[in-house]
């Protein structure tokens, strides 16, 4: 669902503001793509769904449950498939939460991203923090251990006691699985066109790997298992559908822009492809309309490719890569073999950032918060 | 790499390999071969415009193309003889080009050769041997600008040959334009009446036209004969990957046509001669040459070290008293190269010897480091010659390098024995840091000089001064040449002016000093080497001779510097510079703690991973110190001052 009602100050993804959306035809497009490309992909059974953007929760409940109608219609769809909607907590009053869970979402991950009225208003959010608060409140009656909240940390001017401060608020308000991201100041955006312009400081590097750190220990103290670079849950409730990205997966996107990775039997397909769906809306429900897909662009990714995606992605979860994993993309040469050898990886296990094991290749608890400077040493050796 | 000189727009970009045929522009002709012996020596001028940076030389010159009907009329003739895509970029003249002009005076037909010179401080040893092919000069002044330190080198390279001298006034079409002030400036500086200025406008042609008829009444015509036996002058030479070496020749007796042999006084090798023409400015061939003429001759020499610039050549079994030769090549800067992978360097080693073909002033020396492996210590005119060089490396061979820091060549008087044995003399000449000699064995270290010449308005006078007091220069002169400009004369020790002085001068007085200078031999200096450590590890690229008062300074400024430029790693980095095994100046890059996007599920990771990817295959070009990982131009960057900042 590309559609926001306002855009956020910090957002440079592909969002539209419209004064009106014709959700009839839209749903139409998102029913339409879902078939297209399930029938393309030939899966059995899909294990999750993600009503993701955009804000979602602009939606209407008949949307959401269409598009899942569609979705069991084409393939599989199991009872405890998890289905997850992205919500905006202006756009969450109880009564549409339950609207949304009898068109058979399940999961909820609410876009709170701070727990402070002025922070909220350089962020340029739409709701106030007490408002935040009544929606997690809301959604954890309707969805008990399976409501996800975001919250931002590293905005400008924030120092390392605010940040503790609202952990500590935030640890109060939620529920089993907290997303964690640091601000990162998007080039086009205002904010960071603020930041740049001078009339907003830039948070110093340091002060941001702090607020990382502690970050990480309170919430590991408070019972949370830090699962990947970004992801804390407990008793269980990891996002399943967001660890199938990151252990590469097969999954479809429908709807503007989105991105999908899977091999498409039904047109005879034997290798993995990025596709990607046409950009802007009305473009897409154009191509949807007229050809039956909105498929931009197809590429098959080589074996190499694939094993970069595998490596960069895994690497940014606690399991890390599994040798089974490996093993299923690259069954010719072992993990070992590639990064067990003298060269980057080894040098990168000696210095404490990398463990290679019985179980796979991970970050160690260091290693996680610098991955992008290990990447390209190994993926420099895995291209050797 | 910044330019020091005043950076001009390139409205035509032809890259330099690029086959000029499709679009000859210059001449109507036809392929016919011309007979040039209906232009006997007393119709023949040879001349050079010379000129102060962006003074309108190459314009004037496109000009005098235009007019004589040697390149057709189009507004694309944008400096047509600067024919590397590195001139055209920078708005210099790095390569002296020639071409000979058809010009009708009084019922007359003129040969008359202009022979382009190089517009920058480096290249001044090119001008000269240009010059020498020549009877006099276009001294061309800007008319708002008025007399710059290059224009005063220039005249002196010209009055010192003796040349016919012709004063031009450019660009009398701007707004600011005060020619009378510059004819007097002119009458003051070099002594030449007002009245004999041409005013003109390059731009807009505007008494273009009197300046061919000035070159053909005030320059002499070449003083020679066709009936003494050949004797001919190579001025230039470039290399051609199919016809190998073409030579530029002046004659100065006799005349020139294929099938002779000739000899090179130098080489006393023997040549037969396959072509001869005239340049126009690409190459026309004719059916001789005669005394008097200039052109190119094609005789099979396969390096250009074999047309060594100044030698003479004559005819087989006529051997001439050789004409007096130029003044060799004497480089100023010196700098390792080396390629960033060593797997690289035979084809570096091929790239530089077909550069060199063509750029003889660049002296060549092999040379292996511990640290960079197999490579070369490379002598260049100036710092913008090493500058253009290297670009044109990476433009014409694509070819990317390692370059040191660069460092004049120092001397040291040996006082050890055991030295003076080692290299059979007790004077030796330090053209790479790592070779320089312990304290302990050498009575007296000697440092190259120029006497540098600045022209300014007089109201930057105060910082100017103390900026050369700041380079260590020593004031020799000062002239008012009118009432608000100045000329300025210092002695410089050459090291304090290689790498950023100009830039210094430039933004100092807002770009309105000019410079120039010349050498003045060596003089006694307290010298040290300073180098720079990395976690311990030296960085050889930056090991510098420096002066002792100096050092603190520098190596606490390049610490600095270095700790902007390398990016931040895994580890905790220590910058330190060093004298021997003391540390003199430390700064500390801290380990990053925290580099990971924060953000990446199934969206758009394809632009993720093409710059992981990118930056995995800069791990190839990052030159490895100890386990710092530097990226290949930071030295250099650190070394120049970005001209943003």
């Amino acid at each position: 669902w590309p559609y926001c009602r306002k855009r956020c100050s910090y957002c440079n993804f592909n969002t539209y503001v419209v004064p009106a959306v014709d959700e009839a035809a839209v749903r139409a497009c998102l029913v339409q793509e879902a078939r297209t490309l399930l029938s393309l992909s030939q899966v059995h059974s899909v294990s999750s769904v993600f009503f993701g953007g955009g804000t979602p929760s602009l939606a209407s409940p008949g949307t959401v449950a269409a598009v899942l109608e569609a979705v069991a219609a084409a393939a599989h769809l199991p009872a405890g498939a998890e289905v997850t909607l992205e919500a905006n907590p202006s756009s969450t009053s109880t009564s549409r939460l339950a609207a949304f869970r009898a068109a058979g979402v399940n999961r909820l991950s609410i876009g709170v991203q701070s727990l402070d009225d002025a922070e909220l208003r350089m962020l340029g959010r739409e709701h106030t923090a007490a408002e935040a608060r009544k929606a997690v409140e809301a959604a954890r009656g309707l969805f008990p251990g399976r409501t996800s909240i975001d919250l931002l940390f590293g905005l400008p001017g924030q120092n390392q006691g605010a940040w503790a401060q609202r952990l500590e608020t935030a640890l109060g308000l939620c529920d089993d699985h907290i997303s964690l991201y640091q601000l990162t100041l998007e080039r086009g955006t205002a904010l960071a066109a603020q930041v740049r312009g001078g009339t907003l400081p830039a948070p110093p590097q340091d002060l941001l790997a702090d607020m990382y750190h502690t970050a990480r220990s309170v919430l590991v103290a408070a019972g949370f298992r830090h699962y990947e670079v970004s992801n804390f849950a407990r008793k269980g409730a990891l996002s399943m559908h967001n660890l199938s990205y990151w252990r590469a997966d097969q999954y479809i996107g429908v709807g503007p822009g989105a991105h999908g990775r899977f091999v498409p039997r039904g047109e005879g397909g034997r290798s993995r492809e990025a596709r990607v769906q046409t950009l802007e809306p009305v473009t897409w429900m154009q191509e949807v309309q007229s050809q039956g897909h909105g498929t931009r662009s197809w590429v098959v990714l080589s074996p190499l490719e694939q094993l970069e995606e595998l490596l960069t992605l895994g690497l940014r979860t606690d399991e890390g890569i599994t040798h089974k994993r490996w093993g299923h993309f690259f069954p010719q040469l072992s993990l070992q073999a590639v990064f067990g050898a003298p060269g980057e990886a080894r040098a990168l296990q000696q210095q404490g950032w990398l463990v290679l094991d019985s179980s796979g290749l991970r970050c160690t608890w260091a290693g996680l918060a610098v991955l992008d400077s290990l990447l390209p040493d190994l993926l420099w050796q895995l291209q050797r | 790499l910044p330019s020091p000189c005043a950076a001009a727009a390139a409205p035509l970009c032809r890259p330099a390999w690029l086959p000029a045929a499709g679009e000859r522009r210059y001449s109507s002709r036809g392929k016919e071969k011309l007979d040039m012996s209906t232009y006997p020596v007393e119709s023949i001028r040879n001349f050079s415009i010379i000129a102060h940076v962006d003074h309108g030389k190459s314009t004037l010159a496109d000009r005098l193309l235009e007019i004589t009907g040697t390149i057709s009329k189009t507004d694309r003739n944008k400096q047509v003889l600067d024919k590397l895509q590195v001139e055209r970029e920078r708005g210099i003249t790095v390569k002296a080009q020639s071409a000979s002009l058809f010009y009708s005076h009084e019922g007359i037909n003129y040969l008359l050769n202009l022979i382009d010179t190089p517009g920058h401080v480096d290249f001044s040893y090119e001008v000269s041997r240009s010059l020498s092919a020549c009877q006099g000069v276009v001294l061309v002044v800007d008319a708002n600008e008025g007399i710059q330190a290059q224009t005063v080198a220039n005249f002196y390279l010209a009055f010192e040959a003796q040349l016919s001298i012709i004063p031009v006034i450019n660009k009398i079409d701007l707004k600011n334009a005060d020619p009378e002030r510059v004819e007097k400036q002119i009458e003051k500086l070099f002594d030449i009446p007002t009245d004999e200025c041409i005013r003109i406008s390059a731009k807009q042609g505007t008494n273009v036209e009197k300046v061919l008829q000035k070159v053909i009444e005030k320059i002499p015509p070449p003083q020679c004969t066709i009936a003494d036996p050949l004797k001919a002058l190579v001025f230039d030479s470039t290399f051609d990957h199919y016809r190998g070496v073409i030579a530029n020749i002046a004659l100065f007796g006799g005349e020139i046509a294929k099938g002779q042999k000739i000899v090179s006084a130098h080489t006393k090798k023997r040549y037969e001669v396959n072509e001869v023409g005239i340049l126009t400015p690409d190459e026309q061939p004719t059916h001789k040459l005669y005394a008097g003429q200039v052109g190119y001759l094609i005789a099979g020499m396969k390096e250009v070290a074999e047309a060594q610039i100044g030698d003479t050549l004559f005819l087989y079994k006529q051997p001439v008293e050789p004409l007096p030769g130029f003044k060799s090549v004497k480089p100023m800067v010196f700098a390792g190269m080396y390629p960033i992978d060593q797997t690289e360097y035979n084809n570096l080693k091929s790239a530089l010897e077909r550069l060199t073909l063509n750029d003889s002033s660049v002296t060549v020396h092999r040379d292996s480091s511990l640290a960079l492996g197999a490579g070369w210590r490379l002598g260049f005119l100036g710092l913008l010659h090493m500058e253009v060089f290297n670009q044109r490396l990476e433009q014409e061979y694509n070819m990317s390098v390692i370059l040191t820091a660069p460092t004049v060549p120092y001397k040291a008087v040996l006082s050890s024995a055991k030295l003076i044995k080692e290299y059979g003399k007790d004077q030796i000449t330090i053209i790479n840091p790592a070779q320089f000699p312990d304290k302990l064995s050498v009575s007296e270290y000697l440092e190259p000089t120029v006497l540098g010449t600045i022209v300014t308005p007089h109201e930057y006078i105060g910082k100017i001064i103390t900026l050369c007091q700041d380079r260590r220069a020593v004031q020799k002169d000062m002239l008012y040449i009118d009432e608000n400009r100045v000329m300025l004369k210092y002695l410089f020790p050459l090291n304090e002016i290689v790498v950023d002085f100009y830039d210094a001068l430039k933004s100092l007085s807002s770009g309105y000093a000019s410079f120039d200078y010349e050498d003045a031999g060596y003089q006694s200096a307290d010298l040290i080497k300073m180098d720079i450590l990395l976690n311990g590890n030296p960085v050889e690229e930056l090991a510098t001779i420096i002066h002792n008062d100096k050092a603190h300074a520098a190596g606490k400024l390049l610490c600095e510097r270095l700790k902007e430029t390398i990016p931040r790693q895994l580890f905790e980095i220590a910058i330190q510079a060093a004298i021997g095994k003391k540390i003199i100046a430390r700064e500390t890059l801290k380990a990053y703690r925290k580099n990971v996007v924060a953000k990446c599920y199934g969206g758009d990771i394809t632009r993720r991973m093409k710059l992981l990817k990118r930056q995995a295959e800069g791990k190839r070009m990052m030159r490895k110190i100890g386990n710092v990982e530097v990226p290949r131009d930071a030295f250099i960057r650190v070394l120049k001052r970005e001209p943003d900042k």
